[in-house]
């Protein structure tokens, strides 16, 4: 079993492996989307290399790319940047 | 088929001519080497203002401007019309003044403002840096998504009867018709060149100049700003000299997103970002709006304003070519302007009415030098 943390996505904790993107731990969270957009359609990483801005996030309330953020045990992340 | 005109270029003057002149039952053929609006619409921020620098400017742009207000209704939401107005934000008391007289010369023009104090700007725009001296609110400005209003003034160009042709690109002026990249020829009673900063690849001695810019936009996201906000001593670092300069001019977005401008620098002809410009836009801005520090930037361009000696655009007959017409050089302000551009282009080579003074934009003025290119 590799290392896990445990992450907070939208205020529900999860666990996901360690090691990984923020992008990533979403994705094994069993989320599909990072953010919306204005018309409420869901987006996600496209790139997964930081061109495309899809994969913004909210860590501990700071908006950061979830593909270039290494998770981080504790991490609060909301999907509503 | 026989064409009256063919137009050179369709950036959003030469849609917005195509438009003019088929709507008047003009046979117009518009060719564009690449795609509609492209190149510097596309780069530009799309602020619609009434500038008052000088007289000329100051008619031109208050024209243009009510006519886009009058076409709003009309145009496609896409094309994300919005009246933020515009505040002129003044650091001192010496800027004050400046609003004052701001404020006089628009009214000549019968364009409303009002001078906003300290306590009304904080009311107005609260992410605005504390200390300012004040403003002035021009309430009519507004606000378009160029690409977006270039394409749809071009689609009623063909519901007159244009043919716009995209991917077409013109080689040479010929005498009463143009030679295309295939080398066919279109033949036309009138040729409107209207490409920008790439007139001189066509027309030797049309002295347009590139002056490059940066923008920014932002993610979505606080500070919420209100009106288009621009520093008095932007038109210093418009119509200054030619060194490089940097000028707080920031746009709210419909999606929440705030568009950063603006930098001027000549002889840089690299499309690509210059670090210190944008630099130096970056730290200007975070001068007036402190939140911006927080804030993530989304992307960041270039573009190129095609520049003329003394300001003002070519709008007229290009005296050196007969039936060639001239519609370029608008700099920073061809969005704005595009729709007087049109009217007054129209009108003279309709031998119509015109409606303002066509002289102060006269592709004539320059001829003289023009013909010295040629000799040399």
């Amino acid at each position: 079993m590799p290392a896990e943390v445990r992450i907070r996505v939208d205020g529900v904790e999860v666990s996901v492996p360690a090691g990984c993107s923020v992008a990533a731990a979403l994705c094994h969270a069993g989320r599909s989307a990072t953010r919306q957009a204005l018309d409420g359609a869901p987006r996600a990483a496209c790139c997964g290399m930081g061109i495309c801005f899809e994969c913004r996030v909210r860590i501990d309330g700071v908006e950061r790319l979830g593909c270039l953020t290494r998770i981080a045990d504790g991490m609060e992340i909301g999907c509503d940047a | 088929m026989n064409l009256d005109a063919i137009i050179v270029g369709g950036g959003i003057v030469g849609c917005a001519i195509a438009e003019r002149l088929a709507r008047a039952g003009l046979a117009i053929c518009l060719l564009e080497r690449d795609v509609l609006g492209g190149v510097a619409t596309a780069a530009s921020m799309g602020h619609l203002v009434v500038l008052d620098d000088d007289a000329a400017e100051l008619s031109l742009s208050a024209y243009s401007c009510a006519r886009w207000h009058e076409l709003a209704p009309q145009l496609p939401t896409t094309a994300d019309y919005r009246r933020t107005g515009t505040l002129w934000i003044a650091r001192d008391a010496a800027e004050m003044g400046e609003a004052a007289r701001k404020r006089e010369r628009l009214a000549s023009a019968g364009v409303d403002s009002e001078l906003v104090s300290p306590a009304q700007l904080a009311l107005l725009e609260p992410a605005l840096a504390p200390g300012l001296a004040g403003g002035l609110r021009v309430v009519a400005d507004a606000v378009v998504y160029p690409p977006v209003a270039a394409a749809w003034l071009a689609q009623r160009a063909v519901a007159a009867g244009a043919q716009v042709r995209c991917g077409v690109e013109v080689r040479a002026i010929g005498d009463g018709d143009v030679l295309l990249a295939d080398g066919s020829r279109l033949r036309a009673r009138h040729v409107i060149v209207a490409n920008g900063c790439a007139v001189p690849e066509l027309l030797a001695g049309v002295p347009v100049r590139k002056r490059k810019g940066h923008l920014l936009i932002t993610t979505r996201a606080q500070p919420a700003v209100n009106h288009q906000l621009v520093e008095l001593g932007y038109m210093q670092s418009a119509h200054g000299g030619d060194g490089e300069s940097v000028a707080f001019n920031v746009q709210p977005r419909p999606t929440g997103q705030l568009l950063l401008g603006s930098t001027r620098q000549f002889d840089d002809h690299n499309c690509g970002i210059t670090p210190r410009l944008l630099t130096r836009l970056v730290a200007r801005a975070q001068e007036f709006l402190p939140a911006l520090a927080r804030m993530t930037a989304l992307r960041a361009w270039t573009g190129f304003r095609p520049t003329t000696p003394d300001h003002r655009p070519l709008i007229g007959a290009w005296p050196a070519r007969p039936g060639v017409w001239l519609a370029c050089g608008h700099e920073g302000l061809g969005v704005t302007t595009a729709l007087g551009t049109a009217d007054l282009l129209a009108a003279q080579l309709l031998d119509q009415p015109l409606p303002f003074d066509a002289r102060p934009y006269a592709p004539a003025r320059f001829a003289a030098d023009a013909e010295l290119a040629h000799a040399g």
